[in-house]
């Protein structure tokens, strides 16, 4: 029926408005003798081709690769998959396989150190660096921008620098403490199982804080001067200003920049195969390096896509946390 | 750009002014957008298309050499053979680590090009998805190759492929450093420790290998592997364990950086030129750049063994060159009749002689010496050399990765080398 009702429109359509590429909208502007139900139904098209196109977006971009990573999960997805086409249900074989293998639990811990450590560490001295930056200083514009270097380096340039400065015997950090009689002896920064993730966080860390700084500083330019002029008025010490002023004023962009953190150090990658490849004996391995050595490595995609499907399934935890989060007001 | 789209300059120009014509301005607007929308899928589409609209005497080649002087080389070998056939040749080469990820691409769009290059150790894998000819039925011969050249083409009887010219590694010694402490070469593995210790001084270790979490760590961990009799079908064994014990035992001892864990083989190179190393294990393909460097002398020789009756048997790299199954069997008998003139024996010649590798037929071997004296030990490497795919085939990864955590569990101290084959056999 709605449809007819379009094409009814279009024949009415006169020939010089067609000519120049006229359609069913030429109607949308044309406002007489028109039932009340049709205009319901005139503004319901309109909102879904607004809609349209992020749904398209949505579902092309987004909804296709995750369903079909999903069910990649249960195939046994190979190379003779990409020339054949045929991809054998696996059932939950992949996930049990990943599952039971010993590098999961190995994978699993470090993921969880890693990601903790980082977004610890980022925060910390984002939110450090941010307060800093509030107060004008001379240069402090200078200064401000020069923190966001990090942000500029591609990843895989980043880590190829590192690598090459924490060199256990020829790295120019370990020189300098030798140097200076600090240590007798190379630190093998990223060939001691020890120390490997320790190193590979330290560096997250530095990629990450242009991040957490940044936006924590735009959120603390929005908090009203006002409000500490009034504290300052109550005698509220620079500790009480920070607890009762900046905290609460902050926490949206708090919960924010921690949560985007979580999902982003998550998936890191390219840091960890940049500096380590995973190892030393898989010190570093984490659960996005064993789905990329599964997939792009030993290329079986079915037990890659478990172990991503798995990542996603905890990124999806924190998202639910982070819409939860913010669904509530948060003064109170 | 609106130019190009017929309704739009008119409707932008009479746009604005009068309210009777905001309706047409706004009409024209959304065609535009509409153009706009459609011109990059259009562009897309035709793209897409290009691949098909190949020429019919004209041949789709992919390979990996894509820096100079390799780029230049092979394409000219190409260019050669496709002279002689009457053909033209449409030639993309892409990074190495790219390569199978493009082959994948194309073989589930069905674009695979006419002639295709592969590394040796992935041949099988592709071969097993029935994505490449054979040889012996496009004709293109496959008599006089080295044993370990033909098993490294061959999945399930029949050949898929094959390598022209091929390398291995052994192990490069700087001359003047051991002249200084009056030490010979090393044959045996215990000439090998006395002489990576004596080497080791101030600034300087004795001996750099590469011990990564790739399958380059495999690849230079297999000689001393094979040469004392461990096979690669059950790793955990007594041979396996005494090789893993030397390799870790130089780190332990402290004639080798604990960095081996993180190098790669141009990393062990450039320890080796800096003279931060006094031996390398390493490959012809650092020759260019090695002879290149005033002052620096060295020698090759084979990798020691731990007995000196045993004989050492090295890994072969190299790349292998296919036919795709394309279906349209009139190119796939072009990219036959290219490949048998790509591998004839000038070209091969030519082609290693340029590129410091080695041909894949003993019968050049006399005429390749000749031309290239300073490659003997890795010609005499050759013909024992053996495929890493001889025994495992397609399955070849999984172990691959197994003995690599073996090395990194053993080099970094995590478990004695029998322990850490014993973890890493549980990984296969």
């Amino acid at each position: 029926m709605s449809t007819t009702d379009v094409h009814a429109h279009r024949t009415t359509t006169p020939p010089a408005d067609r000519a120049t590429g006229g359609g069913a909208q030429v109607t949308a502007v044309r406002p007489p003798r028109i039932s009340a139900r049709g205009r319901a139904w005139r503004q319901r098209l309109v909102a879904t081709l607004f809609l349209g196109p992020a749904v398209i977006y949505m579902v092309l971009f987004f909804g296709y690769p995750v369903i079909q990573n999903l069910i990649m999960g249960f195939q046994h997805y190979t190379i003779t998959t990409f020339f054949t086409d045929e991809a054998p249900w696996a059932g939950w074989a992949n996930y049990t396989e990943v599952l039971g293998s010993p590098l999961f639990r190995t994978a699993l811990a470090n993921t969880v150190i890693f990601t903790v450590g980082s977004i610890l560490g980022q925060f910390v001295l984002g939110l450090g660096l941010a307060l800093f930056f509030r107060r004008r200083f001379p240069l402090s514009g200078a200064l401000r921008s020069l923190i966001l270097l990090p942000w500029l380096i591609p990843l895989i340039v980043a880590s190829a620098v590192w690598k090459w400065l924490l060199d256990t015997d020829s790295g120019a950090l370990n020189r300098v403490l030798m140097g200076s009689g600090l240590i007798d002896s190379g630190i093998p920064w990223l060939s001691s199982t020890d120390l490997a993730l320790f190193t590979v966080i330290v560096v997250n860390i530095w990629i990450g804080i242009p991040f957490n700084a940044v936006i924590l500083h735009g959120g603390l330019q929005t908090i009203p001067q006002e409000l500490y002029e009034a504290g300052s008025i109550d005698g509220t010490s620079r500790w009480q200003a920070f607890r009762h002023i900046t905290w609460p004023m902050l926490r949206p962009v708090v919960s924010v920049v921690l949560v985007l953190g979580v999902v982003y150090t998550l998936k890191v990658l390219d840091i960890i195969l940049g500096l380590t490849g995973g190892g030393p004996a898989n010190a570093t391995q984490t659960l996005a390096t064993q789905a990329y050595q599964l997939s792009f490595a030993t290329f079986d995609f079915g037990q890659g896509a478990a172990v991503s499907n798995i990542l996603i399934l905890i990124s999806l935890l924190f998202a639910v946390i982070y819409l939860r989060l913010n669904r509530r007001p948060v003064d109170e | 750009m609106p130019r190009h789209l017929p309704a739009a300059p008119r409707g932008i120009h009479r746009g604005a002014p009068s309210p009777g014509n905001s309706r047409t301005s706004g009409l024209s607007r959304r065609s535009v957008l509409a153009a706009g929308l459609l011109a990059p899928a259009a562009a897309l589409l035709t793209s897409c298309g290009d691949s098909g609209r190949v020429p019919a005497n004209t041949l789709r080649v992919m390979d990996s050499y894509s820096n100079d002087p390799d780029y230049g080389i092979i394409g000219g070998a190409l260019e050669d053979a496709a002279d002689r056939v009457g053909v033209k040749l449409q030639r993309v080469a892409v990074s190495g680590q790219s390569l199978i990820q493009r082959v994948l691409q194309q073989g589930s769009s069905g674009t695979l090009p006419d002639i295709l290059m592969l590394d040796n150790p992935d041949l099988q894998q592709i071969a097993a998805t029935t994505a490449l000819r054979s040889f012996d039925e496009l004709g293109i011969p496959t008599e006089g190759y080295h044993d370990g050249v033909l098993q490294a083409g061959t999945y399930e009887g029949d050949v898929y492929g094959v390598v022209p010219t091929v390398n291995t590694i052994a192990l490069f010694c700087n001359t003047a450093m051991f002249q200084e402490v009056g030490l010979d070469y090393p044959r045996t593995w215990d000439e090998l420790r006395g002489c990576a210790a004596e080497l080791t001084a101030d600034g300087r270790f004795g001996i750099a290998f590469c011990g990564n979490a790739t399958y380059e760590g495999t690849w230079q961990f297999l000689p001393f592997f094979w040469s004392n009799g461990a096979d690669e079908r059950s790793i955990a064994t007594e041979e396996a364990a005494e090789a893993l014990g030397l390799v870790s035992g130089f780190v332990q001892d402290g004639s080798a950086s604990s960095s081996v864990l993180n190098w790669g083989q141009a990393d062990v190179k450039d320890q080796f030129v800096a003279e931060r190393a006094a031996m390398m294990v390493n490959g012809p393909w650092q020759l260019p750049e090695l002879s290149g460097i005033e002052d620096l002398e060295y020698e090759i020789v084979m990798l020691p063994v731990r007995d000196s009756a045993q004989a050492p048997v090295a890994p072969l790299g190299g790349e292998a060159w296919t036919v795709p199954a394309t279906g349209d069997s009139a190119k796939e008998e072009l990219a036959a009749a290219v490949l048998t003139e790509f591998l004839s024996d000038e070209s091969i010649l030519s082609m290693a002689e340029q590129r410091f590798t080695v041909p894949g037929r003993p019968a050049l071997t006399e005429a390749y010496l000749q031309r290239r004296p300073d490659m003997d030990t890795f010609v005499d490497l050759i013909p024992e050399a053996r495929a890493r795919t001889a025994q495992l085939g397609e399955n070849w990864p999984t172990t691959a990765t197994a003995l690599y955590t073996a090395l990194q569990l053993a080099l970094s101290g995590q478990a004695d080398p029998a322990e850490a084959l014993d973890q890493a056999e549980e990984y296969v």
